[in-house]
């Protein structure tokens, strides 16, 4: 038996006003839960060189600054962005076709002239990848870019949060002094389930 | 425009004038205004950004001569 033909009525009304209201209010609703959550990113970070060090603790750092939460997970050679001693980090510029080889002094028109090396050069000269790095570091010096130890600093003073992955400490055969303070060691099984519900996750 | 702290982030890249003024501003108090100097032309959008996101008001944006110079009010 259906309903009474008063109740039909009623129903068809009650339907009809809630497809009126509901859009607007869940939209409302919507739009409150945006602004009052918090965003957190999420970023893997595997390599170990110079230029490879800076997006992790650019976007982590920024991040940080506008309020979001951030976890970074260091990872194979990623780890080497932790150690205390960073200083010896290096760029190559071998099988890197995208990195201008330019020099950071003189004239005007000598910076601009792009070194063309070609890597069979390159990988026969002895300490290329160290003058590489030389000038990579005075470039960016020169355009006020700031240094990896300031960029890691202001990322712990942010709470940024560091995880070192602890089967790569082993598998390198590192040890946990070799490392700055206020590190988390773990493993994939801890950095999953925070970034499952990250808003943006990252693989550097 | 009157302000409270004064920022000189000229010559800085990004992210440094972000971070810096984040700094400067976790050290002020509720409707107090920070002077920002920069001359990293990115600096235009990116505080329009921050503030946006952050909710710290954006009283001004300008362009002199290369510098750029913003009010933020802290929230």
């Amino acid at each position: 038996m259906g309903a009474t033909p008063e109740i039909a009525v009623i129903d068809d009304l009650i339907r009809q006003r809630l497809d009126e209201i509901l859009p607007g209010r869940i939209e409302e609703k919507l739009r409150e839960i945006e602004e009052s959550k918090t965003p957190s990113l999420s970023i893997i970070a595997t390599k170990g060189t110079l230029d490879w060090a800076y997006p992790p603790f650019i976007l982590g750092s920024t991040a940080a600054a506008l309020g979001w939460d951030v976890q970074i997970f260091f990872t194979f050679y990623g780890l080497n962005l932790l150690k205390k001693d960073i200083s010896d980090l290096k760029v190559s510029p071998l099988g890197n076709p995208g990195m201008p080889m330019k020099m950071p002094f003189g004239p005007d028109w000598f910076k601009g002239i792009n070194w063309n090396i070609p890597n069979i050069i390159q990988g026969n000269i002895p300490g290329f990848e160290a003058m590489a790095t030389t000038l990579m570091k005075q470039t960016i010096r020169n355009n006020g870019v700031a240094t990896i130890e300031e960029l890691r600093g202001l990322s712990q003073e942010a709470d940024v949060k560091f995880i070192a992955c602890q089967m790569t400490v082993e598998l390198f055969g590192f040890s946990h002094d070799d490392f700055i303070d206020g590190l988390d060691y773990a493993g994939a099984a801890t950095f999953l389930p925070v970034a499952q519900k990250s808003d943006v996750c990252l693989f550097m | 425009m009157n302000f409270d702290k004064e920022l000189d982030a000229r010559g800085l890249n990004c992210p440094l004038p972000i971070l810096r003024a984040k700094k400067t501003l976790n050290d002020m108090t509720s409707g107090q205004v920070l002077r920002i100097m920069a001359t990293d032309p990115g600096s235009v959008k990116d505080f329009a950004a921050f503030a946006k996101q952050t909710g710290n008001e954006l009283l001004s944006s300008a362009e002199n001569n290369k510098e750029f110079e913003f009010y933020i009010k802290r929230k």
